[in-house]
């Protein structure tokens, strides 16, 4: 039987984390020390807890799949980090962050888990800094703030075009310092292909040395999944290439169930696809649009002499431009979420306004800013963008307004978890991206740096002592016991299949279609023949990957082929799951656009009545239909309403 | 356009490996260095053959994963650009391309083109942190930074880690990796607190991994992807210098209470 309660505690809102903490059980350090934690996953999320546990006195393990903790992506986070800290003075405080958190996430998260992290929200800054981490400052020595993509306020703080990598740094070096200590133990260059269950807890991991090809037995207490999100089921997106779902999907399978599958975030700032070997998409930081507008053409004639490049956007008349956003969302106008500016992107292109060789582009123009500020002002904000941009497209954008196109880049579903992080699974904790707690049906900016570290410097270790502290009479974990040989051989049977198929089709194959599929019906906008169609399709796409692929290479040694195969399989099969969950929620919400419900001025349309809930999915076998569960959402503080940024 | 590819095949560590010749062909300018090798790889396996295994994860240019020689030069002819970042358009049509891993012997090569640079990690879990708890912090504002030291340390902080620095230097010499962590922190207040004991640890702990030293050549601010200026270097040295003077008055201090 699923439970499905959040369990936070009864107190009134602004109070249940102090509470929580108040009434917490505790680990005393003596009996830390006798406590393994294993960490999948080296980024915020990942990196901060490793950290924080290691430094509380834990046995650590901490995995990753990259050659060092400091890769995980991360790393490539651009634009900022939120804080209510109201530095700016102009009016911010824990409870509009956390307003602008459930409004912007379309009333679809639960708000006990948002409301701490608004609250927790100025600590992860005080802590990044008494690190070193170098972000941006003004003439008096103190921190910059910016505003950034939905919100009214400036709470962003940021360092240049790279929060992401300098907050990385900041929890590596924290976990570098823990490695040293020997409180952390690191296995990079693995992948964790297994979770092993013990009379219904997480007991440890299967993983794959992916240099040696070894299948390793890894047990602890508890097992945390900071794995990051599944955007890459879509082949192409913002996520790094060795991006993957796999750990959660083992836990999926282990019997954690998963939320909101259907909920992925499609970010309006990209640099467009360019052709068919094209491996991967480029953001361009959200925090362009505080300074880039938005546009156009307004007429087919322009937009057909602009794709033969007989003219340049630059001499096509300010009168014959379409703001689009500025014209259909007056009060936020380029500052829309994210989920709406990537709908009127498509909109305007699938009308036949599309810039660029492939039609599937908008204009992002700076002129308006360089003549009011000058360029140096704009190249101290964003030099580093301009120079990503123009290395990869060969255009200046202080010269001509870039292009550019929604790309997947974030995955708000994940992972059902509780109030204190745990999966339905006990011992087995999902934090950061992988789980899919805060952000509802649409992230906000600057959000998901914020939500990865207070999961991981601040809420985890304690909720987590909650839990060991009925562990502390249980000897190490032996990774001889038999269910660590079932999950083994189960490992070891799967790859010797995947290797011995020996079709004719590369897996690198299978993963692009199963992106066309996902984009084409499970993307920007869907509705219900269209999914019903990708069922089929990925039906076919799963036997097809099963009889046909080919792998080179052997199973004892560095095979990138047969890391891809193991991910791309779970991709095929999440795929499945995700155009079950989009089918079922019959409203559009947030990154979740169904057609057929839309306002008559196409705008989404929310359905509370039957849809106010989050959908977890339990797995019932392979072959078997998954079930879906609901855990009811209640809005006792904020009052959900239809979101309006006109 | 059409390549002619000269890359470097080595089965583990311990095979000895040589450069095979490939074709690349049909290959669109606007493909980054990478979705060229893709395009190869899948050649490679629709033969049957082992694909060319190589670094990469992020491919927009700031994870440090990537790490080739491309024509005898890290990430390749341009400035300030990694190997993920770089596109076929920089490169002449029917060029003969030669590809290699990093070649220095604190990064050995675990196959084809991709080394191990762990060591890296070594030098960094010898104190290139701050040692702060989560937990007890003052305020983020309660020590202002002035703007020019917060936007130096950033510079050096920019450094990705990839080792390009110590693939183009003579003496395969880390000082840049090392003086730029060193100067990032400092840079800062947060991280003065420590900087005497960590620049002696780090640099040590680099000598200890079998890096060279430096001979100023500067061939690693060239060839850096986030060109960290090699007056990182010559920071490291001052803070290292007066580190040990330091180390020395606090042991006759000692030693004469």
């Amino acid at each position: 039987m699923i439970n499905l309660n959040a369990g936070a505690p009864k107190a009134p809102l602004a109070e249940q984390w102090s509470s929580y903490k108040a009434n917490c059980r505790l680990v005393n350090p003596n009996n830390k020390r006798k406590l393994d934690i294993i960490v999948v996953g080296t980024g915020l999320a990942g990196a901060s807890a490793a950290a924080t546990l290691g430094q509380l006195g834990y046995n650590v393990k901490s995995f990753c799949y990259q050659d060092t903790p400091r890769r995980a992506h991360s790393i490539a986070a651009q634009g900022g980090i939120n804080a209510a800290k109201n530095y700016q003075n102009d009016g911010d405080n824990v409870f509009r962050l956390f307003y602008d958190t459930i409004k912007g996430g379309d009333y679809r998260a639960r708000e006990s888990n948002v409301y701490r992290l608004a609250s927790i929200s100025p600590e992860i800054i005080d802590l990044c800094v008494a690190q070193g981490v170098p972000f941006a400052r003004e003439y008096g020595g103190l921190l910059a703030n910016r505003s950034f993509g939905g919100t009214q306020v400036s709470r962003t703080f940021y360092a240049r075009g790279q929060t992401g990598q300098q907050l990385l740094i900041g929890a590596y070096s924290a976990l570098s310092r823990q490695i040293a200590a020997g409180s952390v133990k690191l296995y990079n260059r693995r992948d964790v292909l297994d979770i092993v269950i013990i009379d219904g807890k997480a007991r440890g991991v299967i993983a794959r040395n992916l240099v040696t090809g070894e299948i390793e037995r890894h047990s602890a207490h508890a097992v945390v999944l900071a794995s990051g999100g599944y955007g890459n089921v879509f082949y192409l997106s913002t996520n790094a290439m060795g991006s993957n779902v796999t750990p959660a999907w083992s836990a999926y399978k282990k019997g954690a169930v998963f939320a909101n599958p259907c909920f992925t975030q499609i970010h309006p700032t990209c640099i467009p696809v360019h052709g068919e070997f094209q491996s991967k998409l480029t953001l361009m930081s959200e925090s362009l649009r505080n300074d880039g507008r938005i546009w156009v053409p307004k007429e087919k004639e322009d937009v057909e002499l602009l794709r033969q490049k007989k003219i340049t956007p630059e001499q096509i008349h300010e009168s014959k431009r379409d703001y689009y956003l500025e014209r259909r969302y007056p009060a936020f106008g380029n500052l829309v979420p994210r989920d709406v500016a990537s709908r009127a992107a498509k909109e305007r292109c699938d009308e036949g306004y599309g810039v660029g060789s492939s039609g599937r582009a908008v204009f992002l123009d700076f002129s308006d800013s360089i003549n009011r500020l000058g360029a140096e002002a704009i190249s101290a904000r964003y030099g580093n963008l301009f120079q990503m941009y123009e290395r990869i497209v060969d255009d200046n954008p202080y010269q001509t307004p870039m292009m550019i196109y929604p790309a997947v880049h974030y995955t708000m579903g994940g992972l059902w978890v509780d109030y204190e992080l745990m999966t339905t699974v006990p011992g087995l904790y999902s934090i950061g991206e992988c789980n899919f707690s805060d952000h509802g049906a649409n992230r906000l900016g600057a959000s998901a740096l914020m939500q990865g570290l207070a999961d991981g410097y601040f809420v985890l270790p304690y909720t987590i002592s909650a839990y060991l502290s009925n562990e502390i009479h249980t000897p190490p974990i032996q990774t001889t016991l038999p269910e660590f040989h079932t999950a083994v051989h189960g490992v070891a049977d799967r790859l010797n299949q995947l290797k011995e198929t020996k079709g004719k089709t590369s897996v690198d194959h299978f993963h692009k279609s199963l992106g066309k599929i996902m984009w084409e019906y499970c993307g920007m906008s869907r509705n219900e023949a269209g999914l019903q169609k990708a069922l089929g399709l990925i039906g076919d796409l799963k036997t097809e990957f099963t009889s046909d692929v080919s792998i080179p290479g052997g199973m004892k040694e560095y095979n990138p082929e047969l890391e891809k195969a193991w991910r791309v399989q779970d991709f095929i099969e999440l795929g499945d799951l995700m155009v079950r969950d989009a089918l079922e929620r019959k409203e559009s919400c947030g990154g979740h656009f169904r057609e057929e419900s839309q306002t008559p001025d196409g705008e989404a349309l929310r359905n509370d009545e039957e849809f106010a809930h989050v959908a977890a999915w339990e797995f019932k076998g392979n072959g078997a239909a998954p079930e879906r569960h609901r855990e009811e959402l209640r809005f006792d503080t904020v009052k959900p309403s239809q979101r309006s940024y006109k | 356009m059409i390549f002619t590819l000269k890359i470097w095949r080595q089965k583990n560590a311990s095979d000895k490996g040589g450069l095979v010749t490939y074709k690349a062909e049909d290959i669109s300018p606007d493909s980054s260095f990478f979705e060229m090798l893709d395009q190869l790889n899948q050649q490679l396996i629709a033969k049957g053959e082992d694909p060319v295994a190589f670094d990469h994860d992020c491919r927009e240019g700031i994870c440090g994963t990537c790490s080739l020689y491309i024509n005898g030069r890290p990430h390749g002819p341009l400035k300030g650009t990694t190997t993920c970042q770089l596109h076929m358009r920089s490169f002449r049509n029917g060029e003969t391309i030669y590809v290699e891993p990093w070649r220095c012997g604190a990064f050995p090569v675990i196959k084809d083109l991709i080394v191990d640079r762990s060591a890296f990690d070594t030098i960094i879990q010898a104190g290139g942190y701050v040692s702060v708890n989560s937990g007890g912090i003052p305020d983020a504002n309660t020590i202002p930074v002035p703007k020019l030291d917060a936007d130096t340390a950033f510079d050096a902080a920019a450094c990705i880690g990839c080792g390009a620095c110590v693939a183009s230097c003579p003496n395969a010499s880390a000082m840049l990796f090392v003086g730029a962590k060193v100067s990032h922190l400092a840079l800062l207040p947060q991280g003065r607190v420590e900087a005497e004991h960590r620049v002696q640890k780090m640099v040590a702990t680099m000598d200890s991994l079998g890096f060279g030293n430096c001979s100023n050549t500067y061939a690693c601010e060239a060839e850096c992807p986030k060109e960290i200026a090699v007056t990182n270097i010559a920071r490291m040295n001052r803070e290292f210098l007066a580190a040990k003077i330091f180390a020395e008055k606090e042991k006759q201090i000692s030693f004469t209470l």
